[in-house]
């Protein structure tokens, strides 16, 4: 059949052509100051209204075009930012002193009109799925005094202000006085103060923007930056390695060591503000199912309860294990609930001696000499090595005689269960600017009306804690909250509420010559990627 | 039966799947839990939480939210993603042009391909040439497409450096339709994530036109053709082929839709900003609205398809007649 033949290998052919004429080898070129950079995020963005959610997509995409009154630096430590001064001139008056000469995009001059209107703003959105009102709920009203002066009165004493005022992005409200969500993602109001330009977005896939050479602060070494949403890992790193882009963040362990040995790569690791810690159930009734005796029947206590047994169950953790097994080294051992160099750490605080013996001494006296058995309950997709967190836990605590039921579930599952306090104990991670905020949410006395204790699922109370945290809140003496933050944590701690186990290490591959020093909320932010 | 019956009986079987669907769909979700708990800022309080939660209609009974959801839905609104604060359907569409586009590449690829190879390895199916086609089909059948995908990547991307390892070209409008095939950039970031989406489609319709064709061969018309003296090419190219395209044709509708409407694991793995990838991520994030929405879409174009299909099909074979037996 010739026909067929010559068809056949007139196809193959045609196809073969048209194959190489599209492929043409892609430069592995280095970006150069002045040039175009390419970041691939491992978040998405749901909106460019720089109100409209607090998520870690949305923040890093809102802070290239828009400024914040205070900054937070790569340290984790408090800067100017449009404000070039703030403090408390009564306990429940602070003035900010705004930066001078500040233009938006637009060339208008950034005034305390436009900071009013965007402290506001956040409670006036009403579909939000993740209010920025967090942030501004403790401010009562907003006085401007001139074009450079604004009073913040709060109900009560509040330190951390300055804090939140680091979360709310300021917008123009020329341009954001009536705009909506696709007003931003059009780009028609994103008008800010940041140190890039908006230039064109794709929603769930990148997003372009210039170099704003008006900016008052550092300006971009870039001309003109892409930031990429790729939330698969795979796919951030085949596309690091095919020179698609220079920067990516979030490197799954398994590539590291490749990463690592490219010659056309670098890598750059640091601790973060997160920590990961094991929630326990407190307040679980003592016929709960979650507990069982060695055998497995029901236990008929909750064993939590016992400040003896917590403290094995701690000692029962080797820490300096877990972060080398579980983690292939992307952890480091902890001690409490924040990051060094946060609000409230206590440098004296040191991570837990492994002791088996002294694990199985403490629950012999606590009447639990062959152990017991607990679910623990650990998610699947959410922190680094998390499944495999769990497990080694699991096996660490039965050489204590403690039989752990593990159950691993992704995050949109484990949540829901987690709050509605199905478990014995569960591995939780949390990133915080302050010692005194995390407790309040995770360790508080559960209390609506006062908004404390919304990830207390464990039922923790402890009156003494309770009220340090409160003493910090109303510190407008930054030293002083620190004290009190510390000495609440400290306490906690010392009561064994929750288990501290490691900090996870952020990590960013980017292409040699280029430069990205980390920061401790982990954030990937182009200004800050510099040429070697 | 007659046309206009057919169409009303057809239609009125896709509303009801559509319905069925749909309400599953919200039952199992709903049995997850909250998801505001999912995105709400973490340092949100309970009177925040709750305020969010009533503001996206969560607070109420799980009759009420899917009273409210049928109502809207009857006057063509499937309600507001609670992520992205956009409707729904509007993400959806938004999304459907990457799609589309990349799921035509794929399916193109596969017929372009595998019907010649096909017909050939039904022709000589002892010759070397058809028994690599079919082995060759074999390992595209087996092989799982995140695999493929990833080590296309590798070849093609990484060590070559041919291709780029993910995303989308650049976007025009080409006579009123949004598409990246526009330009030769938009072709180098097709080329791939449709590859490995044609590789299982295209091992299935080789496998199925072999067996069409060797099924074909042996019947009678072909040999009478045969013995009529006609030239071999329009035995194959007319009488075997055309009788051989029936299946092929309503595997390639059914295959089509669940291109377009699961392709998600292409999509992820190579960042194709298409409706996949918003399926995936919404079912992360616990977004209802848009997973209903997805599914009520994929449904529809599911019913539209095998619809296309049933009258491509009565084209083919004048004996077929819509919705009923031959009479």
């Amino acid at each position: 059949m010739p026909v067929t033949r010559r068809t056949a290998v007139a196809l193959a052919t045609a196809i073969t052509a048209a194959f190489i004429a599209l492929a043409s080898p892609a430069a592995h070129a280095q970006p150069k100051a002045g040039g175009e950079l390419k970041i691939a995020l491992s978040y998405d963005s749901s909106s460019l209204d720089p109100h409209f959610a607090a998520t870690a997509g949305n923040i890093t995409v809102s802070s290239h075009f828009f400024d914040c009154l205070v900054h937070v630096s790569p340290e984790g430590k408090y800067v100017a930012g449009l404000a070039v001064d703030w403090r408390a001139i009564d306990p429940t008056t602070w003035e900010i002193k705004l930066r001078q000469g500040v233009k938006f995009h637009d060339g208008s001059e950034m005034t305390a009109e436009d900071v009013q209107f965007s402290l506001e703003r956040p409670a006036k959105i009403v579909n939000s799925p993740g209010p920025f009102t967090s942030y501004t709920k403790s401010i009562t009203s907003i006085q401007v005094v001139d074009r450079h002066t604004l009073r913040l009165k709060t109900a009560e004493p509040y330190g951390p202000l300055p804090g939140d005022l680091s979360s709310i992005f300021i917008v123009s409200k020329k341009a954001a006085a009536h705009a909506t969500t696709e007003d931003f993602n059009s780009g028609k109001a994103m008008v800010g103060t940041g140190a890039y330009v908006f230039s064109s977005y794709k929603r769930g896939d990148s997003i372009a923007m210039t170099k704003n050479p008006n900016h008052w602060g550092q300006k971009s070494v870039w001309d003109k930056v892409v930031i990429r949403f790729v939330t698969a890992d795979a796919a951030r790193v085949a596309a690091l390695l095919a020179g698609d882009v220079d920067l990516i963040e979030g490197v799954p362990p398994s590539d590291m060591p490749r990463l690592k040995g490219d010659a056309r790569l670098q890598v750059q690791q640091r601790t973060t503000w997160r920590t990961l810690f094991l929630h326990l159930n407190h307040g679980a009734s003592d016929s709960a199912a979650v507990f069982t005796a060695k055998g497995g029947g029901p236990l008929g206590k909750n064993p939590l309860k016992d400040v003896r047994v917590r403290e094995a169950l701690s000692k029962g953790l080797n820490r300096q294990a877990l972060v080398q097994a579980a983690l292939e080294g992307f952890g480091v051992p902890a001690a409490q609930i924040v990051a060094p160099g946060i609000v409230g750490y206590n440098p004296a605080l040191k991570p837990e001696t492994y002791d088996v013996g002294g694990a199985r001494k403490l629950l012999a006296e606590a009447g639990y000499p062959d152990g017991f058995g607990i679910t623990l309950v650990v998610p699947n997709n959410r922190y680094i090595k998390d499944e495999q967190v769990g497990q080694t836990v699991g096996q660490l605590w039965s050489r204590i005689g403690v039989q752990v039921k593990l159950e691993t579930m992704p995050m949109a599952t484990y949540v829901p269960k987690m709050k509605a306090g199905e478990f014995g104990a569960a591995l939780l991670g949390w990133g915080t600017m302050g010692a005194d905020f995390g407790m309040r949410t995770l360790l508080c006395t559960i209390d609506p009306a006062k908004g404390w204790g919304t990830w207390n699922w464990g039922k923790y109370s402890n009156k003494a804690v309770d009220d340090l945290v409160h003493a910090a809140f109303q510190s407008i003496d930054p030293a002083k909250r620190d004290a009190n933050a510390r000495e609440a944590m400290t306490l906690a701690l010392k009561d064994y509420a929750v288990l501290p186990t490691h900090y996870q290490l952020a990590s960013w591959a980017m292409k040699k010559g280029l430069t990205y020093p980390g920061r401790l909320d982990e954030f990937t932010f182009a200004n800050f990627v510099k040429p070697e | 039966m007659s046309m206009s019956t057919y169409l009303l009986s057809r239609a009125g079987q896709g509303v009801m799947l559509i319905a069925v669907m749909s309400l599953l769909v919200f039952l199992g979700l709903f049995a997850i839990g909250n998801p505001v708990d999912m995105f709400v800022n973490p340092q949100a309080d309970q009177a925040e939480i709750a305020r969010t939660t009533a503001a996206l209609g969560l607070d109420k009974p799980l009759w009420e939210q899917y009273g409210h959801f049928v109502g809207k839905a009857l006057h063509g609104d499937l309600g507001q993603s609670f992520v992205h604060g956009a409707s729904a359907l509007h993400l959806i569409v938004e999304r459907w042009p990457a799609t589309l586009e990349l799921a035509l590449v794929a399916i193109t690829i596969a017929v372009i391909l595998g019907i010649p190879l096909g017909l050939w390895a039904g022709l000589r199916p002892d010759s070397l040439a058809g028994r690599f086609i079919m082995g060759g089909s074999i390992v595209g059948f087996s092989l799982p497409t995140f695999w493929v995908g990833l080590m296309l990547i590798m070849v093609f991307s990484v060590q070559l450096q041919w291709l780029p390892a993910s995303g989308r070209g650049a976007v025009e409008i080409v006579l009123g339709v949004q598409t990246s095939l526009g330009s030769l950039d938009g072709w180098r970031h097709v080329l791939l994530p449709a590859l490995n989406l044609a590789l299982f489609k295209l091992s299935l319709i080789v496998r199925l036109t072999r067996s069409g064709t060797r099924e074909a061969l042996t019947q009678d018309y072909v040999r009478f053709a045969r013995a009529k003296g006609l030239t071999e090419r329009r035995i194959v190219g007319v009488h075997v082929l055309k009788n051989v395209l029936v299946p092929i044709v309503t595997v390639i509708g059914m295959e089509f839709g669940s291109l377009l409407a699961f392709s998600v694991v292409t999509e992820t793995i190579f960042a194709w900003p298409g409706m996949g990838k918003l399926l995936i991520d919404s079912i992360t994030q616990l977004d209802r609205p848009v997973v209903v929405a997805y599914l009520m879409f994929v449904a529809v174009l599911y019913v539209a398809i095998n619809f296309l299909a049933d009258l491509a099909y009565s084209l083919l074979d004048p004996r077929v007649r819509l919705g009923g037996t031959a009479q």
